[in-house]
């Protein structure tokens, strides 16, 4: 055997162990379930749940397996009387500070709760719920956290604090000498939606997650078109029980015309058009050397963390409007022209992987001659209960086509989905403009993968750039204190993406997440990408003929549809719904 | 330089006089064990177990004697530093007396931070590494990774006060005992450790004429005992309340022990969290059930993060037996 390898024994059967391990990952590995709810890979064990406790031979006191490290000869037992009796009642007590509501919840179909109480045959009322009167408050047009659900993990607030925002604390009430899960009135959130995805107790949820989604298709008279992130692709199967990762793009077309939608766009058209228009400013930014680092804003969390806690570098952030806005934007003015539709007629509808994309659309300097770019945002989640609602099978259901004229992406806008995507799109556009010449190597791999921040050089026209891949707001916030420290660190290009993984891992998509479901969510977007015949955002026939026949020609209204302004952003109050 | 520290209390059976009774020979070994650049040590004033003032007691009467304790120690280790780590009001009474009396730089004087928990060993490495003091998990020991990840010797200030007696031949098997309660004597006393509680309450002529009974081992973590039930050496820290059996409501004292122990856990884990409420609410209705009680217990007893939960456990489940 290696060294630092043993044997330990669970339930009786021999299995091997290394040093270093703990219990429970040796037991996953060899596919004995153990349950957990606190515990999450991306964060650190806390074990403060107590459900994942299991019985080594010989001790009186149970262990935690998240956070107990394997011994050699270790005996454990994960199902004795003893552990089973005592999961009951700690569950029995979570449920005690848990207010059900299952009928409305982002865990509805998988709730590990529900599933271990059935499971522990436990009495989910046995106490009085004891949180039925804490605050439900609202952050902003995007997230709502229900404290009366909140379990006490604190799962959220570590995420938050990871998150280098630290919007989220745990305070001491007036009761009992309680703690609570509470927002700081000091920070701002920037709706990155990290906590929702990591609460095991459904305490978040999107702002209108299950009341707000059916609107847009009861919107009368009116020409509804609906576009879709490059990272919905990869993630909604999960859903309806696919693999991770497994591409549905034309089920998604399909889906959207049964839904009644009139038209299907792809989001990743309108990153086309900001891949080619960012280029430009880059190359201008570059020429004139101001305002660099240039940094990404198609990320709206990202864009409000810079507004409010990084100011000094608004400056920075490129003006390019995000995909969804530049492609709704596109819709209302050259679209709605091309068809002779009066824009006011037309609603936009985007599906996200995102939450703080609700926000964005909010946000006022986006409006193009009095008109909202975008009407409604709708997460993957959220179509994903739509769709069930409707009762439609999606697993089942033909694929489709996307409607012309913004149907047809380059690979390049694929995978924007992924952190580095971006980067390398930009990367493809920009290398030819400067360079004048064929990019060989379309693949740039350094900026890709899970790394929270990636560096590589660049050679262009002789000249050694350095450009910077941040995924994770965290990390952002390093690499923004590095620059601070150190100026003479001279970035040409920085993107940046608040959630791990990038949009694949965004508030909005399907939970549970992990790296390792993030990772293949990514993988497949690199895949659709490499079997595009057309890679580079620049070469799209689409983005070539717009801006020949549209943007170049009328620069003032191109301006209101590619470009956008930021401003330092000051405290706000919190909502409290409840 | 003492000679043969290690063995000598080892032929003495010195045990931590903290309440965990941890074999004091073992740990100064282990620590002197570690292969590091530098070790600490901490000598623990935290005394926060209500009805317990020994060390308060040893720290205004023989404060020499633990400053020379401490001293052994840090000739014992190789290149090691001290700290005093003494709870708010001793910080005051006592920090600078110390200070003066140590005379020495490698000895230094902590104020404790937070509460009860805060007296345990590994929160005492987060308070003074200045982080926020709450208990770690362990493994690893502090004898192990303890202040800064380096090995610690973490005593008891009692404890430092007997290995400076032990080495100079003058231990004679005793320790301190914290009486207080309902009796005519109350106060520090040092006695024979072997001592049965009942020979502790009648030698220091303590024992009520009325209907009594004791909390012994603590005045949150002890048990409650009855005057029948005393013939025996006290559990864990020495110390001894003393309640007259007609007067004392019971169901307020044990909700003083219910908001000592909301009051002072972390509300990290559930059963410390939620079963600490729960017992209080049934406290507060005074209606107690036999069945959730017991659920509670068992899952304070088995599966609390740190042994808060677990000794919680004592007090309630002792009196209910005895006197409900």
């Amino acid at each position: 055997m290696k060294k630092g390898n043993f044997y330990i024994f669970i339930n009786g059967k021999k299995i091997k162990a290394r040093k270093g391990q703990t219990i429970l990952e040796a037991a996953r590995k060899n596919n004995i379930e153990i349950p957990t709810l606190c515990y999450h890979p991306d964060l650190k064990e806390k074990a403060s749940c107590r459900v994942c406790v299991v019985e080594i031979k010989g001790k009186n006191r149970l262990v935690t397996s998240c956070s107990t490290k394997v011994q050699e000869g270790m005996e454990i037992l994960t199902n004795s009387k003893r552990v089973k009796k005592a999961r009951k009642i700690n569950l029995e007590l979570l449920f005690s500070q848990h207010k059900e509501e299952c009928y409305d919840c982002v865990w509805q179909n998988n709730c590990q709760l529900l599933e271990l109480a059935k499971k522990y045959k436990t009495i989910i009322n046995r106490f009085e719920d004891r949180k039925t009167n804490y605050p439900v408050y609202q952050f902003g047009p995007a997230i709502i956290f229900d404290s009366s659900k909140c379990i006490d993990c604190r799962n959220c607030v570590e995420i938050c604090e990871k998150q280098g925002v630290g919007f989220l604390e745990v305070k001491e009430t007036k009761d009992h000498h309680l703690f609570k899960v509470a927002p700081r009135k000091d920070r701002v959130c920037v709706y990155c939606g990290q906590c929702l995805v990591h609460c095991p107790a459904g305490a978040f949820e999107g702002v209108g997650e299950f009341e707000e989604i059916e609107k847009p298709l009861n919107e009368k008279n009116k020409i509804v078109v609906v576009q879709f992130a490059p990272s919905i692709r990869t993630s909604i199967g999960e859903e309806f029980g696919m693999a991770y990762g497994e591409v549905v793009t034309g089920k998604i077309a399909a889906v959207l015309k049964k839904l009644g939608f009139d038209k299907v766009f792809d989001t990743s058209v309108g990153a086309d058009f900001t891949t080619t228009e960012e280029s430009k400013e880059i190359i201008e930014r570059i020429k004139s050397n101001k305002n660099l680092p240039s940094l990404t804003s198609c990320c709206p969390a990202w864009v409000r963390y810079i507004e409010y806690y990084y100011p000094e570098f608004i400056h920075n952030l490129t003006t390019v409007r995000s995909p969804q806005v530049i492609l709704g934007g596109l819709i209302k003015t050259y679209w709605a022209k091309k068809k002779r539709i009066n824009p006011k007629n037309i609603v936009v509808v985007s599906i996200m992987p995102c939450i703080a994309k609700k926000y964005e659309i909010t946000r006022p300097e986006l409006k193009i001659k009095g008109l909202k770019p975008v009407d409604y945002v709708l997460t993957t989640r959220e179509l994903a209960r739509l769709i069930k609602r409707k009762k439609i099978n999606f697993k089942k259901i033909k694929p489709k086509k996307l409607d012309n004229i913004f149907g047809n992406p380059s690979g390049a806008g694929v995978i924007y989905g992924a952190s580095g995507g971006v980067m390398e799109s930009a990367f493809r556009t920009t290398y030819e403009i400067l360079t004048k010449k064929t990019l060989k190597r379309i693949d740039f791999k350094p900026v890709r993968g899970m790394k929270g921040i990636k560096k590589a050089e660049i050679k262009i026209n002789g000249k050694v750039r350095k450009i910077a891949v941040v995924n994770g707001l965290g990390n952002a916030k390093k690499l923004l204190e590095e620059i601070k420290k150190n100026p003479k660190e001279k970035y040409t290009c920085i993107e940046v993406m608040a959630c791990p993984g990038g949009c694949i891992g965004g508030g909005g998509q399907p939970i549970p997440t992990s790296e390792e479901i993030r990772k293949k969510r990514a993988e497949s977007l690199y895949t659709i990408d490499k079997k595009k015949y057309i890679r580079k955002a620049h070469e799209n026939p689409i983005v070539r003929k717009i801006y020949q026949e549209f943007l170049l020609k009328q620069s003032a209204i191109a301006h209101s549809v590619l470009h956008t302004s930021y401003s330092k952003k000051t405290k706000e109050k919190i909502r409290e719904l409840k | 330089m003492v000679k043969n520290i290690v063995a000598k209390l080892k032929k003495e059976k010195l045990a931590g006089r903290s309440g965990s009774g941890f074999p004091t020979w073992l740990k100064w070994q282990l620590v002197k064990k570690e292969k590091a650049e530098k070790k600490f040590i901490i000598c623990n004033g935290s005394e926060g177990e209500p009805g317990t003032f020994k060390d308060g007691f040893i720290l205004q009467n023989y404060p020499n004697e633990v400053i020379e304790g401490i001293k052994i120690a840090l000739e014992f280790l190789n290149n090691s530093t001290a700290y005093i780590y003494l709870r708010k009001d001793y910080y005051k009474r006592f920090g600078y007396k110390l200070k003066k009396l140590a005379r020495n730089p490698a000895i230094n004087i902590v104020k404790k931070q937070g509460g009860y928990l805060s007296g345990e060993e590994t929160a005492i490495c987060e308070a003074i590494e200045g982080k926020v003091a709450l208990p770690r998990p362990k493994p690893p020991y502090p004898t192990q990774k303890g202040l800064w990840g380096y090995p610690t010797l973490v005593n008891n200030v009692e404890t430092f006060y007997w290995v400076a007696k032990i080495a100079k031949n003058e231990y004679k098997n005793q320790r301190f005992f914290s009486i207080s309660g309902d009796i005519k004597n109350p106060g520090v006393f040092q006695l024979p450790e072997k001592w049965t509680i009942k020979k502790v309450l009648q030698e220091t002529k303590n024992i009520p004429n009325s209907d009594f009974f004791v909390q012994a081992g603590g005045g949150a973590a002890g048990e409650i005992l009855l005057p029948n039930q005393l013939n025996r050496q006290i559990k864990g820290i020495a110390t001894i309340i003393v309640f007259n059996r007609k007067k004392t409501d019971l169901f307020q004292l044990m909700k003083k022990w219910n908001n000592f122990f909301l009051r002072e856990n972390c509300d990290k884990c559930t059963p410390c969290r939620e079963g600490a409420f729960r017992i209080g609410e049934m406290l507060q209705k005074k209606k107690l059930d036999n069945k959730t009680l017991k659920d509670l217990f068992f899952v304070l007893d088995t599966t609390s993060l740190c042994p808060l939960g677990k000794i919680m456990v004592n007090p309630f489940k002792s009196l209910i037996e005895n006197l409900l």
